[in-house]
């Protein structure tokens, strides 16, 4: 019954999407009150019910039935139940429902929060949502449908893919979807406001925290895949420039160029078209990664299963959506008015330059992701583009845009003096140089270019502080008076300061790993003993072990530094038991640099093949990225976020009252 | 500054943005691509000798040297030819004979592949599009063994 149920529970919330779009399109255009009011109702009652389809496929994974096909493929009698609940969304047809699921919250949530905004926007919103909740859940129900009966039963499941049996799987997708579902709504909004006509400042203000949360999330669940892969993998590596985690990079990207370009629609007026446009190229990019992850046209770690129909299904999509929302950009675009002028050199300026090289880098990780799907089909030539073409594509754009960071905060709006910011930025330019020179000073070897990648994460860091510090008058003013000062700040300067240093962070992460890691493959028998950065390792032999799903053998290491013993490290290699498929497990020791021991073949005389990493700093990486959130959950508590704009209809109700 | 001269100096500093990123991507794709071959591809000598190049098929069944040391030798087949590969490190989790693979280095004076990269897929089901559209294209396709 309870697949049964799920199944009927998705058909309902698909009818309800589709009322939900044309009672609020209806409502929003004939300005009927009642036309929105029910069509806010249908957005709540349609995210229930996906939810209840949604609950029941978990419930259907967590009692083992067997007879659902999707849960016979994906799990097994035996996993831990953190597993069952989590091989939920480890596979197609379950991932897709979750983003279904997402997408229907994200319409639920603008149909009860968005008070501040005006209704008939609002209903178009919810409308806009309702299409892309609908067209989807159209998708899910015909061509993957999770709750497809087996009959006869079968006994037993053919498990959870081993190398999603980590708890990684139970933090990295929903957050992913979280973040890039998330960006639906700042295309909603565009969509709405392209069809209303009407696009000012406040539109920018209603669809600032909507994009920062999606931000936020997009964020987190990337470095969290970036960490997830490192540990799981074994091959010791954070970032592969693979075609799926591009995927998911360029719409944080792109994401990212909204949140800047946004401020300056709400402050200044201006640069609407391009946020608008931007709105719209953020969740289409969205889609594009749906489209090249479950298509099964990518060559690619992440293997979601091929089939032509979905693929040209999603393809139908990603045209119909993109396509009409372009085609509506271009119509209505040019009637936009004329925002507010400004210089050059200004705040405004600096988050044009933002654009600028964040757009541009965004076109070459396309192009890297794009071309060799392009080329098949023209000419039939089979070639991969891998890091060395990121690297010297996306590097270079990247390095003017970090370099201007500070500058941007510290500059004032309308015309700004680029000779007093800098002389401002003069002190930390000084640090940056002392640091950089103190560097190849004590430090021998490394690539050239590391001194300079460390000076400008310095740069970074310190930069984004500046702000901070003279808004504070710290050492000018009695502590008490700085302390007052920093703590009445809006939110959203510590945010940005936030945001900008995690940057910085994660970039002295990226430089040091990438310039200064140690890797060594050698064959070690039980009792021998090897070097590396300063740490001794000592093999001590293996051992066999069951866990509860899997067999596994873990080798012994003891780590010390000068005869101290500081740690026992004791990588494995698994089996499990369902798939017979063997899983590397990597261990590793230090914080933030990190000893990373994975083992491999055995040899025919009792040695084993291991594989030590020494990573410097590697985990500022995710450190970093931490912090980028952690600046936009701040950013999130701005007062003027909640408060709204002022509007003309609630003062004349006042008046009248 | 006029709004027009404005207007056009924006224009003038994003095209300029755009002129770098393009220059940048022509001159990668020209450098750093690297093209897939077939065994079959490099004993038709198709291959230059030192190229950097991607070599996929199948791993042929009794061809893998392990457990010497830490460079494993193998052989890829694409069922109509094959070559001999050799590679230092540790191979990924799935990689097992019969199974497809890919690997990334370039190819020796003395014919042997010399692979810095291995990848074998996260899912055992999985065959490398390429893989599969080579054996395909020898007629030893085998049905689709994708989910």
């Amino acid at each position: 019954m309870i697949a049964e149920l799920g199944h009927f529970a998705l058909v309902l919330a698909f009818a309800i999407a589709i009322a939900q779009t044309v009672l609020s399109f209806w409502g929003a255009r004939a300005l009927d009150v009642r036309l929105i009011d029910m069509g806010r109702t249908a957005a709540v009652t349609q995210f229930l019910f996906f939810g209840m389809g949604f609950a029941f496929l978990t419930m259907a994974y967590v009692g083992s039935d067997f007879s659902v096909k999707n849960v016979w493929e994906n799990s097994h009698s035996t996993q831990p139940l953190l597993y069952k609940f989590t091989s939920v969304w480890g596979n197609h047809e379950g991932s897709m429902l979750l983003w279904v699921v997402i997408l229907s919250l994200f319409g639920a949530l603008v149909a009860v929060f968005g008070n501040n905004v005006p209704a008939s926007l609002r209903a178009l919103v919810v409308s806009v949502q309702g299409l892309i909740t609908s067209v989807f859940a159209l998708f899910l129900l015909v061509t993957s449908n999770p709750f497809i009966r087996l009959d006869p039963a079968p006994i037993e499941g053919q498990d959870l893919n081993p190398i999603l049996q980590d708890l990684g799987l139970a933090i990295h997708p929903p957050m992913l979807y979280l973040g890039y579902v998330g960006f639906s709504v700042a295309f909603s909004f565009a969509i709405a406001a392209l069809i209303d006509g009407r696009i000012d400042a406040a539109w920018a203000r209603w669809v600032r925290p909507w994009t920062l949360i999606a931000w936020i999330f997009l964020t987190l669940g990337i470095a969290m895949g970036s960490y997830w892969a490192y540990y799981e993998l074994g091959w010791g590596g954070w970032w592969f420039w693979d075609p799926v985690e591009n995927a998911s990079f360029m719409p944080w990207l792109a994401g990212t160029a909204l949140l800047h370009s946004a401020i300056v629609m709400e402050k200044r007026d201006a640069l609407k078209v391009w946020t608008i446009l931007l709105a719209i190229l953020t969740f289409s990019l969205s889609l594009l990664g749906a489209f090249l992850v479950r298509s099964g046209i990518l060559t690619s770690v992440h293997s979601f299963a091929s089939d032509p129909e979905r693929g040209l299904f999603i393809l139908m999509i990603l045209f119909g959506f993109i396509g009409g929302a372009l085609t509506l950009f271009a119509w209505r675009g040019p009637q936009l008015s004329q925002g507010g002028l400004f210089q050059p050199i200004s705040r405004e300026g600096a988050l044009v330059f933002n654009n600028l090289f964040i757009s541009a880098a965004t076109i070459a990780v396309l192009t890297g992701t794009l071309y060799p799907l392009a080329l098949e089909a023209i000419n039939g030539s089979k070639i991969s583009v891998g890091a060395p073409f990121f690297n010297i594509t996306f590097g270079p754009l990247m390095v003017p845009l970090l370099i201007a960071i500070p500058f941007g905060p510290l500059m004032t709006w309308k015309r700004g003096d680029l000779l007093a910011v800098a002389q401002r930025l003069m002190f930390v330019f000084g640090l940056v140089i002392v640091v950089t020179l103190a560097f190849v000073a004590f430090h021998d070897g490394g690539p050239v270019l590391a001194p300079i990648g460390i000076g400008l994460s310095v740069w970074l860091v310190a930069g984004s502080l500046v702000d901070l510090w003279e808004r504070s008058k710290l050492g000018k003013v009695p502590f008490s008076t700085s302390v007052a000062r920093l703590t009445g700040l809006p939110r959203s300067v510590w945010g940005t300061t936030f945001g900008h240093m995690g940057m910085g962070v994660a970039l002295l992460g990226i430089v040091y790993v990438s310039a200064f890691e140690i890797e060594t493959v050698l064959v070690m028998k039980p009792g021998e003993t090897t070097q590396i950065a300063g740490f001794d390792v000592k093999y001590n032999g293996i051992r066999e072990e069951s866990g509860p799903n899997y067999s596994q053998v873990i080798g012994t290491f003891v780590i010390s530094i000068d005869g101290q013993q500081r740690s026992i490290l004791e990588p494995a290699k698994r089996i499990y038991q369902a798939r017979q498929v063997p899983t590397t497990e990597a261990a590793r020791y230090g914080s933030p640099s990190e000893l990373y021991i994975s083992i491999g073949d055995f040899q025919k005389d009792e040695g084993i093949v291991v594989r030590i990493y020494y990573k410097p700093l590697i985990q500022l990486i995710w450190i970093g990225c931490i912090f980028m959130a952690f600046g936009g959950a701040i950013s999130l508590t701005d007062r003027r976020l909640r408060v709204g704009a002022p509007k003309r209809a609630r003062a004349k109700q006042a008046m009248a009252g | 500054m006029t709004r027009k001269q404005k207007r056009l100096s924006m224009i003038v500093a994003a095209g300029m943005v755009l002129a770098l990123a393009v220059g940048l991507i022509l001159w990668a794709l020209n450098d750093q691509i690297v093209f897939f071959n077939s065994p079959s591809d490099i004993t038709e000598q198709k291959v230059k000798v030192g190229q950097r190049i991607r070599l996929g098929g199948l791993v042929e069944d009794d061809s893998i040297v392990r457990g010497e040391g830490t460079t494993i030798v193998f052989s890829v087949t694409d069922n109509a030819n094959s070559i001999k590969v050799s590679y230092t490190g540790i191979l990924p989790d799935l990689f097992r004979e019969g199974q497809g693979v890919v690997t990334e280095g370039s190819l020796q004076a003395d014919g042997v592949f010399l692979a810095d990269t291995v990848l074998a897929k996260h899912d055992e089901n999985y065959m490398p599009r390429e893989v599969a559209d080579t054996l395909k294209e020898k007629g030893y396709w085998q049905g689709d063994k994708t989910k």
